[in-house]
């Protein structure tokens, strides 16, 4: 099916406002022709498009018309309400492992003991037959990856055996510590929760 | 009822001409000499300064923009409230005002009454005296101010004078431009919007008047150009800066509005000058659309020494809205504007 939106002296958010809404009425291999007046509209469909995962072609026809032609080839992204979740449970061992750091201790009671038991959990994970994924650090968790500290060597270790070692920005800002971190990337909040939404077990100590 | 749609279509700092094009037309201009005027449009700062005498200078600007806000009183508010901002980013002390007026000569002189109060109150609360104005009769309504301040010529904020290791805090909360689309569109909460206009309405002298104990390396107000926009002004050729996006301040309900595509033709603009020079890691849509987003009458954002930054933010925290240490100047990780 395909349907043409006129929008020519609309002015933005109007035209990828109403795009928007009639993207979700359209199936797979539906077309929608959009006319627009302006190329900075042009650049906000294809904002749209990239978001929805929609085929985007324009074409400036003359000055003041250009027509973009969006194709719908994947329609889950189109849908404004999640699906229902697949009934069944995933093999355990099949996806990434992901370790939290959150603090340069482990457990709670005597500091001096939780700071030797840290030392020792990442030395350990560099033994594990099956290294995990990703290292995420946050809170007083990113002490543990920076010059000085007694797990550097080993947390450099792991980075070298392809582990993604990851400190949280925000955190190392806070305690002054960026410009000391020893190993790994500076990351943000929304890279960890997406590493801890994807992960399939999280290990923290 | 007719009258108040014309009113509103979209105005503010989403109304200016786009950074691109503007340079590229004041670039044609001859640039003339004057050892006294010690900032020009050359340096796109906030405001212009001439040197009177060795001790004082007279700092001026102009700015004024379509409603933004279907009330009156509120548009003069705000727009007086913006036209203000940018003495008070130099550093500067308001002294008078002229109004500037466009206005249709079908429209109720009541709603015109209403705008020149609104922006009248807000010039009396900077501490300065309305002197005159000009009005025109236009199609539609545009209301700003033509602002007059003095400044001690050796104690200007210049915009461009970041040093490397800076502490970067913005003093307002970005997705202003967002809010008043989303408003326009049928779709903003109340309590959104009452923020948007809290904070429109909040003149930048509150914060200024902070900084005087602080080492204040450089320092502009956040507005058309959109918080990367004018950082990309801050940090010149020389300077790049790594941007915490957890830091920064914004009006929640933007993002949600953001990913409803409620965005400015404005902000494209915006993204579309300075976007080569910012690399995005690992950033949502919705808060890339909040960084790229024009202001009206937005916060200061100051350049100053990290071991300050704190004690600054504390007290600009207790004018109330919200704020941030939003990032920190690099230098040899070059010119990059890094976003996490």
């Amino acid at each position: 099916m395909k349907q043409t939106l006129d929008f020519i002296g609309k002015a933005c958010p109007i035209p990828v406002v109403e795009t928007k809404k009639a993207l979700s009425q359209l199936k797979k291999d539906d077309i929608i022709e959009v006319m627009v007046d302006n190329s900075v509209a042009v650049q906000n469909l294809a904002k749209l498009a990239t978001q929805k995962k929609l085929d985007i072609v324009s074409d400036k026809r003359e000055e003041g018309l250009y027509l973009v032609t969006l194709t719908v080839t994947d329609v889950t992204e189109l849908k404004e309400v999640a699906p229902d979740p697949v009934d069944c449970i995933p093999d355990a061992s099949s996806g990434p492992t992901v370790v939290v750091l959150s603090s340069d201790k482990m457990g709670e009671g005597d500091e001096k003991l939780g700071r030797i038991l840290i030392k020792g959990f990442i030395y350990a994970l560099t033994e594990l037959d099956k290294l995990p994924a990703s290292v995420i650090m946050y809170n007083n968790g990113v002490k543990l990856a920076v010059e000085g500290s007694d797990s550097l060597a080993d947390l450099k270790l792991l980075e070298a055996q392809g582990v993604e070692i990851l400190a949280c920005g925000t955190c190392l800002n806070h305690y002054q510590l960026t410009e000391r971190l020893g190993v790994g990337s500076v990351t943000n909040m929304y890279h960890i929760v997406e590493k801890l939404s994807e992960a399939w077990k999280v290990i923290k100590p | 009822m007719q009258e108040d749609i014309i009113f509103c279509k979209g105005g503010g700092c989403t109304a200016k001409l786009g950074p691109g094009m503007l340079a590229s037309v004041l670039e044609q201009l001859p640039k003339t000499k004057d050892p006294n005027l010690l900032v020009g449009f050359d340096s796109s700062d906030d405001a212009s300064v001439y040197k009177l005498t060795e001790n004082l200078a007279i700092v001026q600007t102009l700015d004024f923009f379509p409603p933004m806000v279907e009330d009156p009183y509120t548009f003069g508010q705000i727009a007086a409230a913006n036209a203000l901002s940018d003495i008070y980013a130099m550093g500067g002390v308001v002294k008078t005002a002229l109004n500037i007026v466009c206005f249709p000569e079908k429209m109720d002189l009541n709603i015109l009454g209403k705008i020149l109060q609104g922006g009248n109150d807000k010039v009396l609360e900077a501490g300065g005296i309305l002197s005159g104005g000009h009005s025109i009769v236009d199609t539609d309504v545009k209301y700003g101010l033509s602002v007059t301040g003095v400044i001690h010529p050796d104690k200007i904020y210049k915009n461009n004078s970041c040093r490397e290791g800076d502490a970067l805090i913005l003093t307002k909360p970005l997705g202003v431009g967002i809010i008043c689309t989303a408003e326009r569109m049928k779709e903003c909460s109340r309590e959104a919007m009452e923020l948007a206009l809290r904070s429109m309405t909040t003149l930048n002298k509150y914060a200024a008047e902070l900084l005087g104990e602080y080492e204040v390396h450089a320092c502009t107000d956040v507005t058309g150009f959109g918080f990367l926009g004018h950082l990309n002004e801050m940090l010149g050729e020389e300077l790049g800066a790594v941007i915490d996006s957890l830091q920064v301040p914004y009006i929640r309900e933007a993002v949600h509005y953001a990913d409803e595509f409620y965005i400015t033709a404005a902000a494209q603009r915006n993204r579309n000058h300075v976007g080569d020079r910012v690399e995005f890691h690992k950033l949502p849509f919705a808060m890339e659309e909040i960084l790229f987003d024009p202001q009206t009458s937005g916060g200061l954002l100051i350049s100053i020494p990290q071991k300050e930054a704190d004690a600054l933010l504390g007290q600009i925290e207790s004018l109330g809205l919200p704020c941030g240490i939003v990032g920190s100047v690099t230098g040899r990780n070059g010119t990059k504007i890094i976003v996490r």
